[in-house]
């Protein structure tokens, strides 16, 4: 068992809410199932967002944080615009994917928690987003084999993009980038540090509770 | 000086040679049309989108957009800051309404920009390039410059998702937003009537991690267009417009389907409406090309 699982004995609520984006919302839930019935690609998710709530009061830690489900959310903020509790469900979900994540429970062959892990080391190299660079990787990061097959399925889209002059070969070799990264990165390092303090700090102060 | 005056993220799809090139290109042109400029903000950074979310916690994101936003209140002080990406709007918005609500996370925010020798003040408005058509131009004064209407054109208007929630665009609907269907009728074309899939998800940026599972989500999408009798889709985020046009031809692989609609953005039909070329309509970037549109453009 994590340490972290022993440092809050059987309290993954109080866990959530401490860790996760927007975590302090999850006991409001009332479990009427809207949310789940809204969401675009709900047939696919192991657990949809009502279960999810009601398995972290249910003190459900691994089952939840391992969850393929959270990966499955487009963003599409459907269940925000209806939740009759007015959760922000949707900051939910990528902040459990986040604390997941983190924590090295998302499952590691999952392709959004793959995609989503280049995205973001894609933007961290030039401060914006590389196209085609990412694209690459994308295909190929389950592997040669696989990724030759996805390209030749994409071939056709990709000369597409190419003609219509929405692809530059080039960004492949470099491309653009944020003048400032240096200034952008030390931000994001400090923003990254004052969070994982204050995150160690709610932890403390939640075990001198129990 | 124009008219109106904005400042402006462009995002990275925007660039020059990237997916959404052409949703820049006939943007600078409707807006040399109708005199607004747009002073883009010098040295924007990515706002990690709705996807970022893996690698960067919840402050380092909120730091990506407040940078643009203290960069913008430093460069054009007193310009609402305007993007023209669903994403970038609603990640920009979303920052700065957040960090104004929270002042612990303001603070936050702050320190860390500091080390970019930046400052969040939170004194701008954030908005979508369609608002400011809607309220600062307005129906009347676009259709004033309307010379060759889209006569005889059907346009399913497929507004998605994230220009319409969480914020969506002001007095509209979140279940049944009508203002591309407005605004087609003011160019003199004919919206699709109960276009019901107007508000279903694309799959965003899940098309390329399950893009299956999202074609099926794109495949409903373009069979109502097509049920509705739709000559094209018409729609204002480049995330819809890419996912909508590019894989329809896997999506007829897969199921038999006889797909070949072009999906375009309002600003390429705003464009060819207003009379332009089909280059300054990007015309040119069109993977399924718009027949109809570059019939009238060459009129
Ligand atoms: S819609 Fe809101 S209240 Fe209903 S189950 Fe979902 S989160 Fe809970
Ligand atoms: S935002 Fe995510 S959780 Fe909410 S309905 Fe859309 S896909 Fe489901």
């Amino acid at each position: 068992m994590s340490q972290a699982v022993e440092k809050y004995r059987n309290t993954f609520l109080r866990e959530v809410e401490a860790n996760v984006e927007e975590g302090q919302w999850v006991k409001m839930c009332m479990q009427c199932g809207v949310c789940s019935g809204s969401c675009p690609l709900g047939p696919h998710w192991e657990h949809p967002p009502q279960e999810i709530f009601m398995m972290i009061r249910a003190n459900k830690r691994e089952e939840v944080l391992t969850s393929s489900s959270m990966w499955f959310c487009t963003s599409c903020y459907n269940c925000i615009a209806r939740c009759p509790r007015e959760l922000p469900i949707t900051h939910i979900m990528h902040g459990l994917a986040h604390y997941a994540q983190r924590q090295g429970l998302a499952p590691k062959e999952l392709p959004t928690a793959k995609f989503a892990k280049r995205f973001w080391d894609n933007l961290l190299k030039k401060g914006r987003v590389n196209e085609l660079q990412l694209g690459l990787q994308l295909y190929f990061m389950n592997g040669l084999a696989e990724g030759i097959k996805t390209s030749l399925k994409m071939q056709k889209v990709g000369l597409g993009m190419l003609k219509t002059k929405r692809m530059d070969p080039m960004e492949a070799l470099g491309g653009h980038g944020c003048k400032d990264i240096k200034g952008l990165k030390a931000a994001l390092n400090k923003a990254k540090q004052i969070e994982e303090t204050k995150a160690a700090k709610a932890l403390e102060r939640l075990q001198s509770k129990s | 000086m124009a008219k109106r005056e904005y400042s402006f993220y462009p995002g990275c799809s925007s660039q020059k040679k990237a997916s959404a090139y052409n949703q820049w290109v006939s943007t600078v042109s409707i807006c040399k049309e109708l005199d607004i400029q747009l002073n883009e903000i010098s040295d924007w950074n990515c706002c990690s989108a709705s996807i970022g979310y893996a690698g960067g916690g919840e402050l380092p994101r909120l730091v990506l957009s407040a940078r643009n936003l203290a960069l913008s209140e430093k460069e054009h002080p007193g310009q609402d800051l305007v993007a023209t990406c669903a994403a970038c709007w609603l990640a920009t918005r979303e920052a700065n309404e957040r960090l104004n609500h929270d002042a612990e996370m303001k603070t936050d925010a702050n320190e860390a920009l500091k080390e970019a020798g930046l400052e969040f003040k939170g004194e701008k408005k954030v908005r979508h390039l369609v608002e400011v058509l809607i309220e600062d131009v307005g129906y009347e004064e676009i259709k004033q410059h309307v010379k060759k209407p889209l006569a005889d054109i059907k346009i399913a208007g497929y507004v998605g998702c994230q220009t319409n929630r969480p914020f969506g665009i002001a007095g509209e609907s979140f279940e049944n937003p009508v203002y591309l269907d407005k605004l087609v009728e003011v160019l003199g074309g004919t919206p699709v009537e109960n276009y019901d899939k107007k508000v279903s998800c694309c799959g965003g940026a899940l098309m390329f991690s399950e893009p299956e599972k999202s074609q099926a989500l794109v495949k409903d999408i373009l069979e109502a267009a097509y049920d509705g009798g739709a000559d094209m889709i018409v729609t204002p985020c480049p995330v819809c417009q890419m996912n909508t046009e590019v894989y329809q031809e896997h999506i007829n692989k897969k199921y038999g389907t006889k797909f070949n609609i072009p999906s375009v953005y309002y600003s390429t039909l705003m464009s060819v409406a207003f009379g332009q070329s089909a280059k300054e309509a990007a015309l040119d970037g069109q993977i399924i090309s718009a027949k109809k549109l570059e019939a009238i453009a060459s009129k």
